[in-house]
């Protein structure tokens, strides 16, 4: 081993990340992080009232995505690691809260608690997962990481059809979830039930996520992924960091998968394919790479973008063949040129260009 | 300066590293006393660099023990800081991503208390502990005179800068052993002159013995209190510098031997 041989190469993602100022603020890190969620708690709530069933599940859904990519933009933007596995993680959520809810519910145990338990395993799971990819990854850069996770994208799903007594397959299962508490009263829409509950899933996910990166452990994360000489030298244990993002991403990706499970009231491995996987890293990668706002952006994006094609091309009166020939496919070809047209005029996604729009309107005036 | 010979800081006992045929280090052995400032010099390729992977256990030697304050050393990067042993890199080494206040904070990472769950939890034991490590950073960068860079990138400072924000990273972790590779590589000559009496200062000030590899003469011999001279991976030399300069071997080891003698 040389001299040259113990300094590798700055991992290419490291040059990719506009860096940003977080760190020490004054103030309870907890207080501002949870001032925060009641703010978009508040919004939410009222928001949720003013719109129509339909578009509370999207809301639901975006929520559901928001858990997701928050997770991801940690471990891919802080600490340097790209994932092309979060798709299976999220799958692993949903297939346990699959089970367990409906577990639950066959021997008729369901109440206020149920849920929140099937999530939380569906959360423990994810993260154990997360766990064993984590101690492989700590071992590998760049192509090779993603060669693995690319693996688990492609396995996980397979693995519903090798124990299809347990998964049934590619039909998949059903959910089942309780309706909304009666105290709701008797006409309160499923929707924006579920639309609560998967906001709440997606203010846990950033408040988590958000406290980690501005702790010490956010700074190890960007350390290793700037340096890992130098972050070895400064007393941080490099594997263990790529571990410790590893597993808290992928229960971010379980708890996602698991809302996921919730809202549509059903899991089938068609949905957590590797198609998933790659949209969750464009997401974050097109919102703005290490930032929870661009991660937001990036989960509008995946809800939005999808609906907007279907709409524009139905829009069109095209004949029913070219119809059915564009859907499914244009939604693809869209996500591509977004990324193409945001990486040449905002490389550092939206919330960048928003930084940057703000910046130089406060110099002009 | 009048080093305090209390004991040994370092001991190296016949240290020996080679890489497939090539004998990068051979039976080298040296020992640093408590309190001073050490040179390790020698042309290119002299083994310097590697016997700093050695003592920070990037390379694992082939025969020969390390002892840290006389007890033996087997050496982890990670768990270096921890130990009281701090080094820096060739060039600038800095994190990038980091502001220039997390990056020194970064270097006291082994001092924090608060653990995994006030993190995720952002409890106030975790604020507490940030806190407390941005100050003693703040602290640092003022002595060096840099605080003004505090909220800077490290891609925006000017080298010599960026060489004393390297320098407070590793002194934040207090360290009672500092190793330099090559801290004046790149600097003019007022840097030097600068960096010469921080490095002069250290071990009286905040009771740091100092191992330097450096190329740059002047400060060797203004700073050292001994020099250790390797070629080819062996010691030639080793004394005071004025004993190191009077050494024909070293002459002979940076010139050649002279024809006819």
């Amino acid at each position: 081993m040389s001299t040259t041989q113990v300094r590798p190469a700055r991992s290419p993602i490291s040059r990719l990340i506009t860096p940003r100022r977080t760190g020490p603020r004054r103030g309870s890190t907890l207080l501002r992080h949870l001032l925060w969620v009641a703010i978009a708690a508040v919004a939410v709530y009222f928001v949720s009232y003013g719109i129509d069933p339909f578009r509370n599940y999207q809301l639901a859904t975006v929520a559901a995505y928001l858990c997701v990519t928050a997770g991801l933009t940690m471990l891919t933007g802080l600490n340097g690691q790209l994932s092309l596995g979060h798709g299976a993680l999220m799958a692993c959520g949903a297939y346990t809260v699959a089970l367990a809810q409906n577990e639950f519910s066959d021997r008729g145990v369901l109440g206020a608690w149920a849920l929140p338990v099937s999530l939380a395993l569906g959360v423990l799971v994810a993260a154990l997962a997360g766990a064993l990819i984590g101690v492989c990854a700590a071992r590998l850069r760049g192509p090779y990481l993603a060669g693995v996770t690319l693996a688990v994208a492609l396995v996980v799903p397979a693995f519903t059809t090798r124990f299809a007594g347990l998964f049934n397959a590619d039909q998949g299962l059903s959910v089942y979830v309780d309706p909304a508490p009666a105290a709701l009263g008797q006409y309160f829409p499923p929707e924006r039930w579920q639309a609560w509950i998967a906001i709440g899933a997606a203010m846990l996910s950033l408040l988590i996520v958000a406290n980690l990166v501005n702790s010490r452990f956010g700074r190890a994360f960007k350390a290793v992924r700037d340096d890992e000489v130098a972050a070895k030298l400064a007393g941080i244990h490099v594997a263990r960091t790529q571990v410790l993002a590893f597993v808290v991403s992928a229960g971010c990706a379980g708890l996602g998968g698991g809302v996921l499970a919730v809202i549509s009231q059903s899991v089938s491995p068609s949905v957590f394919g590797l198609t998933l996987s790659l949209n969750l890293l464009l997401a974050i990668v097109l919102g703005g790479l290490g930032s929870l706002f661009g991660a937001a952006w990036g989960a509008l994006l995946l809800v939005l973008l999808p609906y907007l094609t279907t709409e524009v091309t139905r829009g069109l009166s095209l004949s029913p063949g070219l119809a059915n020939k564009l859907e499914g496919n244009l939604p693809l070809a869209i996500f591509g040129l977004t990324l193409i047209i945001v990486m040449l005029v905002a490389p550092g996604g939206i919330q960048d260009a928003f930084r940057a729009l703000g910046r130089t309107i406060r110099r002009r005036f | 300066m009048t080093p305090q010979h209390t004991g040994t800081v370092l001991e190296l006992r016949g240290i020996g590293v080679s890489f497939g045929g090539l004998v990068a280090l051979d039976d080298v052995s040296m020992t640093a006393a408590t309190g001073t400032v050490v040179g390790v010099i020698g042309p290119n390729g002299a083994g310097k660099t590697t016997l700093f992977n050695v003592i920070c256990g990037f390379v694992e030697p082939n025969t020969g023990s390390v002892l840290f304050e006389q007890k033996p050393l087997r050496p982890r990067p990670h768990q270096l800081a921890a130990k009281g042993i701090v080094r820096t890199l060739q060039g600038v080494g800095l994190f990038r991503g980091l502001t220039v206040l997390e990056n020194v904070m970064a270097g006291a990472t082994h001092t924090a208390r608060a653990g995994l769950v006030s993190a995720l939890l952002g409890l106030p034991r975790s604020d507490r502990d940030e806190r407390r490590l941005r100050d003693e950073a703040m602290t640092l960068l003022d002595e060096l005179g840099i605080a003004e860079h505090a909220q800077a990138w490290p891609g925006t400072l000017p080298y010599a800068v960026g060489k004393r924000v390297a320098l407070a990273r590793a002194l934040v972790a207090r360290p009672r052993l500092l190793l330099l590779d090559e801290p004046a590589g790149g600097l003019g000559g007022e840097d030097v002159d600068e960096l010469a009496a921080l490095i002069v200062d250290l071990p009286r000030r905040s009771d740091c013995s100092v191992m330097l590899v450096e190329h740059h003469m002047d400060l060797v011999m203004k700073v050292c209190d001994q020099i250790v001279v390797l070629d080819f991976g062996r010691v030639v030399a080793s004394g005071t510098p004025a004993q190191v300069r009077d050494n024909p071997a070293v002459a002979e080891a940076y010139l050649g031997a002279e024809v006819g003698s």
